[in-house]
């Protein structure tokens, strides 16, 4: 087991640079997810980790060894496949004990280090068969079992689950967080699934464009994404462009410009909704779960009047579309209450709490 | 020193290989550039204006007829090709399986064996005109082949297979849905195929046409038996060394070089552009039934009398070996049939020596080729690095040279010491044939490994290495394994394709270590047809032997690589 330390690393690819500036620790033990859209460098990032890429610059460092250039066969990395690179030839003992053969290990040993592990990923009765007999989710615990008996100091995973369909995705994504338990191990793992990354890391990467924005908690990127990018990448979020237009004790006042007509709205000014240090472009966010909807008109801040457009039923959810102004926002309600007898063309007010708006800084496309 | 590991061992693999590729590819065809330069002792390009305003126009007269020839076998192989891989592979009808497969017989037929099988069955004293003239009672044979048609229906009959087989896989790549929608859209059968269907198969056509005409403005069998007066420069190539005019026999090979490596760089060029006809793969095609009574016995009759046609050359060698010499004289028909010339081969070590010289130069050039095969299309398949596309070419330029112009390339540069050579004469020694179908049989054998290791994905072997295996470790116990079928199949086709080569051996061979291919030919001019024949026999079971066996064993259709 070890820690991570990736220092300053940037790799390009002739004139495309996949990976920029990039700053990462990875504590002892920590399940850490890399998560972005595709072509955003996580790959490019964990194969530098694994040693099938050299940076172009900066250092990668296993606890305290510099690992930069040490070949892959030297890293002692457990890494899982995309495609799992099972190898066809041989059966499933014989691919899980191919790391074991390497390394040299009596008959004795090693016939045990590979039941065992194959009695953790529950394929004890498979031992003898040819890999191409196995299911998808098989084959991915055979990748798992050969990645882990090597014991390795990190286990690396290229979005394994990616290929399986939806039920096994499931499954497996509960055996891999248990395996990860029980081996204690580093483990990095790749996806662009969002519901993945949240439901089993301690910490997440956030990439896009080869740079990672945030660096957190599957809660803090939720709750407290550091940019319109990471906001709009995790759930669903409403980003409207704002000018701050005066910063009070207690409140911020934004104006949100749109066409013709524009809305002042007050935020409260604590530092989950504003950091100072932001500046340049911003935008103001707030989730769909955040906004209430009101059937009369109430006082109280930020309660605008508007026109139901769309009305969306995912059973235990609604998702309403509302139009007030020139603004479109998007609401999802609990099926409960109000929100049942709401459809496409009734008017009702929309209420945007001070306390769950947040003003965050706008990046552009290219992610400068 | 190059700082980075990777870098580094790409370049030890690929030094070897470039070394190779250098010593016994380009450098023979740059000896033999320098050599055509040479005119009188000085250096002009005299030769070159002689080839092209010499008067008696013979030069200019080979090559345009080359050309000629080329362009007919092209239009008939595809007006033979075309056609039959369309009803095997869109329609049904009894026993279409079987004359499928019997359509790529002519592949089992080296090209040597193939044209003395037209002889004895086409040619003046041939079985079937004879059988004819004495079928209807006429003075005269109603017909025999010689010159410009005999080279043609030889071609036609040898290569309408490269036709056959591309225009087939394309066809099986094409989506239904694609003909589909257009039917839903409301065009009918012939709007369909003109303009859904033949677009599509463009691209094959021409690869196939390019591959055709490069391969008959390098033939050399068929012209060497049957051309009679008639001049092709594969051929005049071949007389001028017998006639000791080596800088004009440069020259000549010069110029068919350059026509062939201009067809293997447009081809590449072509395959390479990238092509919206891509279709999409592994979608069966359909096959219609054909329902029609009459139609369809009318294809099951046309089916049995092509199988005859196609299997008549396979069962006159046979019929042939069975005639013991000097029994088949004067007569129209042989009436003697015994297993002598057999036992000959088997007991006479004088007849016996051939087939051993073959065997053992094919097993030297072919244990080269394996080696070089799978370290060149490792670099070239899995290993980054700049002037891949150099390499690539000259991989192939074996290929697309004439047999004819590889032996006098070889000439020119061993028939002197060099480095190469390791400062030996190889001209007139035991080591020059084998270099020779080393050479010819690169091609194959790193493009059939290609098609395997291409299968291979990359993370298979970067699996093993982060597993702590070292890369000879991963290279023999992944790679290696996985690789093999397709290699083992490229390299057997390579062994039979030595045994049966003729255009280089009749270049370089000595007496005591003559091939197959010389000795049927010997035995060919002493009218010894049944040893001959004999010979011819043993090549075609070995050729049919390794389709056999890749097919079998290895899951590999062998004769893919042939194209
Ligand atoms: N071997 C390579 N050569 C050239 N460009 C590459 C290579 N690998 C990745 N890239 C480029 O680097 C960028 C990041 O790729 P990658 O790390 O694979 O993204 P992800 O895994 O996040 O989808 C992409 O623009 C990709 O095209
Ligand atoms: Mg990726």
């Amino acid at each position: 087991m070890a820690s991570i330390n990736i220092d300053n690393v940037q790799k390009a690819f002739g004139k495309v640079m996949a990976v920029d500036h990039l700053n990462l620790d990875i504590k002892d033990g920590e399940f850490f997810t890399f998560l972005g859209p595709s072509g955003c460098g996580k790959t490019t990032t964990l194969r530098m980790i694994a040693g099938f890429y050299y940076p172009t610059k900066g250092v990668v460092r296993f606890g305290k060894k510099d690992m930069t250039r040490v070949p892959p066969e030297k890293r002692n990395t457990g890494m899982v496949f995309q495609n799992y690179a099972l190898f066809p030839h041989m059966t499933v003992f014989e691919n899980v004990a191919f790391g074991l053969r390497v390394r040299k290990l009596g008959s004795k040993e090693l016939k045990m280090r590979v039941e065992d592990v194959l009695q953790k990923v529950r394929l004890e009765q498979y031992a003898d068969r040819q890999v191409s007999q196995l299911s998808g989710g098989q084959q991915q615990r055979v990748a798992l079992a050969r990645a882990l008996v090597i014991e390795p100091e990190i286990l690396l995973l290229d979005e394994p689950l990616s290929n399986l369909d939806a039920k096994l995705r499931d499954e497996m994504r509960s055996e891999i967080l248990r395996l990860q338990k029980d081996y204690k191990i580093t483990t990095i793992y790749v996806t662009h699934d969002q519901s993945e990354a949240l439901s089993m890391s301690d910490r997440i990467a956030v990439f896009n464009f080869g740079v990672c924005h945030q660096v957190g908690t599957p809660s803090e990127i939720y709750n407290e994404p550091a940019n319109d990018f990471v906001a709009g990448f995790i759930g669903e979020i409403n980003l409207l462009p704002v000018k701050i237009e005066k910063i009070e004790r207690e409140y911020i006042y934004v104006i949100v410009q749109n066409g013709e007509s524009s809305s002042e709205l007050a935020v409260r000014n604590a530092p989950f909704n504003y950091k100072e240090e932001n500046k340049g472009d911003l935008a103001l966010s707030i989730r769909p779960e955040s906004i209430n909807i009101l059937d009369k008109e109430t006082e109280g801040k930020n309660i605008f009047k508007g026109t139901i457009e769309e009305v969306q039923f995912f059973g235990s959810l609604i998702n309403i579309l509302v139009r007030t102004g020139g603004l479109q926002l998007q609401v999802n309600a609990l099926n409960s209450g109000l929100s049942r007898n709401l459809e496409a063309g009734s008017e009702v007010w929309v209420e945007l709490p001070d306390e769950q708006m947040r003003i965050i800084p706008v990046v552009n496309g290219d992610g400068s | 020193m190059i700082k980075n590991r990777d870098t580094r061992f790409t370049l030890l693999l690929l030094i070897p290989v470039l070394l190779v590729l250098i010593a016994y590819v380009l450098y023979p065809s740059l000896r033999t550039f320098m050599e055509s330069l040479q005119k009188d002792g000085s250096m002009t390009f005299g030769n070159y204006s002689d080839f092209f305003t010499q008067e008696s126009k013979t030069n200019l007269e080979a090559l345009w007829n080359s050309v000629y020839i080329s362009i007919l076998s092209v239009l008939v192989s595809a007006f033979i090709g075309i056609p039959l891989a369309f009803i095997f592979n869109r329609y049904d009808f009894p026993g279409r399986g079987f004359f499928a497969s019997a359509a790529i017989m002519p592949i089992v037929l080296p090209s040597l064996v193939g044209v003395m099988a037209f002889m004895f069955l086409y040619g003046e004293t041939g079985l079937i005109p004879n059988a004819i003239k004495d079928l209807f009672g006429l003075d005269e044979v109603p017909f025999k082949i010689g010159g410009v048609s005999g080279i043609l229906i030889v071609h036609a009959y040898t290569m309408y297979v490269y036709f056959y087989m591309t225009v087939s896989s394309a066809i099986n790549k094409i989506d239904p849905s694609l003909e589909e929608a257009a039917y839903n859209l409301g065009a009918n059968r012939f709007k369909v195929f003109w303009k859904i269907t033949f677009p599509l198969l463009t691209p094959a056509i021409v690869a196939a046409s390019l591959l055709v005409f490069m391969i008959s403005m390098a033939s050399f069998s068929a012209p060497f038996l049957l051309a009679g007066g008639y001049r092709v420069l594969s051929l005049q190539i071949y007389f001028s060394k017998i006639n000791g005019d080596m800088e004009v026999a440069a020259t000549q090979s010069v110029i068919l070089s350059i026509v062939s490596i201009s067809f293997l760089l447009f081809m590449r060029w072509y395959q390479n552009r990238k092509d919206y006809r891509m279709a999409s793969k592994g979608i069966g095609a359909h096959r219609s039934e054909v329902n029609h009574p009459l139609l369809k016995w009318i294809l099951v009759f046309t089916g049995v009398v092509g199988v005859i046609i196609l299997l008549l050359p396979h069962f006159t060698i046979l019929l042939l070996s069975l005639v013991p010499d000097g029994t088949w004289t004067w007569q129209t028909y042989p009436s003697v049939f015994n297993f002598e010339n057999y036992r000959l081969l088997y007991q006479d070590p004088n007849i016996f020596k051939p087939l051993k010289n073959s065997l053992i130069l094919s097993f030297i050039a072919t244990a080269g080729n394996l080696i070089f095969g799978v370290l060149a299309s490792y670099v070239l398949v899995k290993r980054k690095f700049v002037g891949k596309s150099f390499v690539d070419i000259l991989v192939m330029i074996p290929w697309a040279l004439p047999a004819t112009v590889i032996g006098m390339n070889l000439i020119f540069a061993f028939n002197e010491p060099t480095i190469f050579s390791f400062g030996n004469i190889l001209v007139g020694t035991f080591w020059i044939l084998p270099l020779a179908y080393f050479i010819r049989h690169i091609p194959l054998v790193v493009r059939s490994t290609n098609a395997v290791l291409e299968q291979l994905d990359d993370s298979i072997e970067e699996a093993s290495r982060s597993l702590g295996a070292k890369w000879f470790y991963t290279f023999r116990k992944v790679i290696l394994p996985l690789i093999l079928p397709g290699v083992l199949s490229g390299t057997l086709l390579a062994f039979v394709e030595s045994v049966g080569e003729f255009p280089t051996s009749v270049l370089l061979y000595t007496i005591s270590n003559r091939p197959i291919s010389i000795e049927i030919m010997n035995q060919l001019r002493m009218f010894n047809m049944g040893q001959a024949a004999a010979y011819g026999m043993i090549q075609i079971s070995l050729i049919a032997l390794v389709l056999f066996i890749s097919n079998k064993f290895f899951g590999v259709k062998a004769e893919k690589s042939l194209s």
